[in-house]
């Protein structure tokens, strides 16, 4: 009986979770389009998550696009098709890499920092004192944050796509020797600009909605104490790591399913 | 007529099962009249930081109303509670300063986001608020870089930027150096009077409070336990107030927590279970 009580409270709390979620969901998609109209605030933010980004997105995507150009290589060769070495690592880019790599690396840069912001804000009773002096919290500072990730978050994936194919294009062409006109060519050919750019461009909004939604959350639910941001910055980490990857499947299936 | 009142306030939590919690706040009714330095004093957990919450708007009563500018707060939906907060100033324990915001910026930000001022204006506002409290010379300055005593008074500065007629106080002399202490309770006191408004301090400082306030409720167990002038309540006979004001180790609030004999728990020969 005890049992049946214990499932019994733990699915209405996680049906309440959910709706809850859902709403403030909603909440901030909406507080986020108004704080449009204070371009200044959610400038400053998108400098704040997105300038400060730019230094790790760049480097990984430099690695990532010279793993790729290495392996694609070794794999290519096989086939005798090097030729097509600029495409593959084009496509794997612009369709999956570019994408979700940055999502997962902005959620551990920018995720973190603006989860533990709002949990310190609301242990040092800051919004408190916001609420009491008639300023609702919530468009003032988590709406601006999030339209700010939910911009940056493709900007800073085609940053990475597009360092991506430099190096890619300095391992294959610069130090193995693939042809350079070849390259190029093929991924003019094959990369098709809806198809794969936008549809990449697609996933990182998404992606940017996943990531602001969850790190913004689950700094305003933290317990306000330092263990309790603590516990809520690597909630952010873990949740939004799985929440990206599991829907970076449903969208790649939505998309390139019919072909 | 008083600028806020509680009428027959009760307050409490539910137990997380549902059932009937502990009640913090039983039946209390309280008045506020303008111009005057109030002082809510009592024990922790005597109920009086849920007063301030409850007048703020941010806890609403189990039972009995709340009263501010004659407006029954149980009454008013999201924008009518922001209007009303508009015409309150609150002062939190720590000064809950913007920590991303300088000391001018902390100042500026109930003027930004309330009124449409011209920077030259507001700049001139929040240079004299900062002058109010001594602290012009840090307008540049970031919250880190404050002592506490600095960033209570920045924060004091920030609470009357709209010059509110109600001010709130939330522990304004804890963890104070005995100058920084001295410095907030007159500007309390000079703020208070300068503004016309009416001034509510929640706090366990017997001397400091005494010294500035016109009338001081004394809670304990959510009732109010003893009331009236800072002189009357010194010479008060009842038990808790003695207890609370002469700082008495033991009396209605005992110095032991409930426990078996100790005779028993050291497990003693003879000791009766």
């Amino acid at each position: 009986m005890k049992q049946l009580v214990a499932l019994g409270r733990g699915v209405r709390v996680g049906v309440a979770d959910i709706g809850r979620a859902s709403r403030y969901f909603i909440r901030l998609v909406f507080e986020g389009v108004i704080a449009l109209r204070r371009p200044r605030l959610v400038i400053d933010q998108l400098h704040f998550v997105g300038n400060r980004s730019v230094a790790i997105i760049v480097v990984s995507g430099l690695f990532v696009g010279f793993v790729l150009g290495l392996q694609g290589y070794y794999t290519l060769r096989r086939y005798g098709s090097e030729q097509a070495l600029g495409l593959l690592v084009a496509l794997s880019l612009v369709r999956e890499l570019g994408p979700v790599v940055t999502a997962l690396l902005f959620a551990g840069r920018a995720g973190t920092s603006l989860t533990a912001e709002i949990g310190l804000m609301k242990a040092g009773e800051q919004l408190a004192a916001m609420e009491i002096m008639a300023v609702d919290p919530f468009r003032r500072v988590l709406a601006p944050r999030f339209a700010a990730v939910v911009i940056a978050m493709p900007l800073l994936a085609a940053l990475f796509s597009a360092v991506g194919v430099l190096g890619g294009w300095l391992v294959g062409v610069s130090m193995i020797g693939v042809d350079d006109g070849a390259f190029w060519s093929q991924m003019q050919a094959g990369v098709d600009f809806f198809d794969d750019i936008v549809n990449g461009v697609v996933k990182s909004i998404a992606f940017g909605f996943t990531v602001g939604f969850v790190a913004l959350l689950t700094g305003w639910d933290a317990v306000p104490t330092p263990e309790g941001v603590a516990r809520a910055t690597t909630k952010t980490v873990v949740v939004s790591s799985l929440a990206v990857l599991g829907l970076d499947f449903l969208l790649t299936a939505l998309m390139f399913s019919s072909r | 007529m008083p600028i806020a009142a509680l009428e027959g306030v009760s307050f409490g939590y539910c137990a997380p099962d549902g059932g009937t919690g502990r009640l913090i706040l039983d039946g209390v009714s309280m008045q506020f009249p303008p111009g005057q330095v109030i002082a809510l004093m009592g024990g922790s957990g005597s109920g009086k930081t849920t007063i301030l919450r409850l007048l703020g708007g941010q806890l609403t009563p189990t039972a009995g109303r709340v009263h501010v500018a004659g407006q029954d707060l149980a009454g008013l939906d999201r924008a009518g509670l922001y209007a009303m907060r508009r015409r309150m100033g609150m002062l939190f324990q720590h000064g809950a300063l913007f920590t991303d915001l300088s000391v001018f910026e902390n100042v500026a930000f109930p003027l930004r986001e309330h009124t449409r001022l011209a920077e030259r204006t507001l700049r001139d506002l929040v240079l004299l608020k900062l002058q109010s409290v001594g602290l012009r010379g840090a307008a540049a300055l970031m919250p880190s870089e404050l002592s506490g005593g600095m960033a209570r008074r920045v924060a004091l500065a920030r609470a009357i930027a709209l010059d509110p007629p109600l001010l709130l106080y939330d522990e304004p002399f804890a963890g104070l150096d005995p100058i920084s202490l001295g410095t907030i309770a007159t500007l309390i006191r000079e703020l208070n009077d300068a503004l016309g408004a009416t001034s509510l301090l929640v706090t366990h400082d017997v001397a400091e409070s005494f010294a500035i306030a016109n009338h001081v409720y004394l809670l304990g167990n959510g009732r109010i336990v003893a009331e009236g002038s800072p002189a009357s309540l010194r010479s008060s006979a009842d038990p808790y107030a003695r207890q609370f004001l002469d700082a008495k180790r033991d009396g209605p609030v005992r110095f032991h927590h409930p426990a078996p004999d100790l005779a028993v728990d050291l497990g003693l020969p003879g000791a009766r279970t």
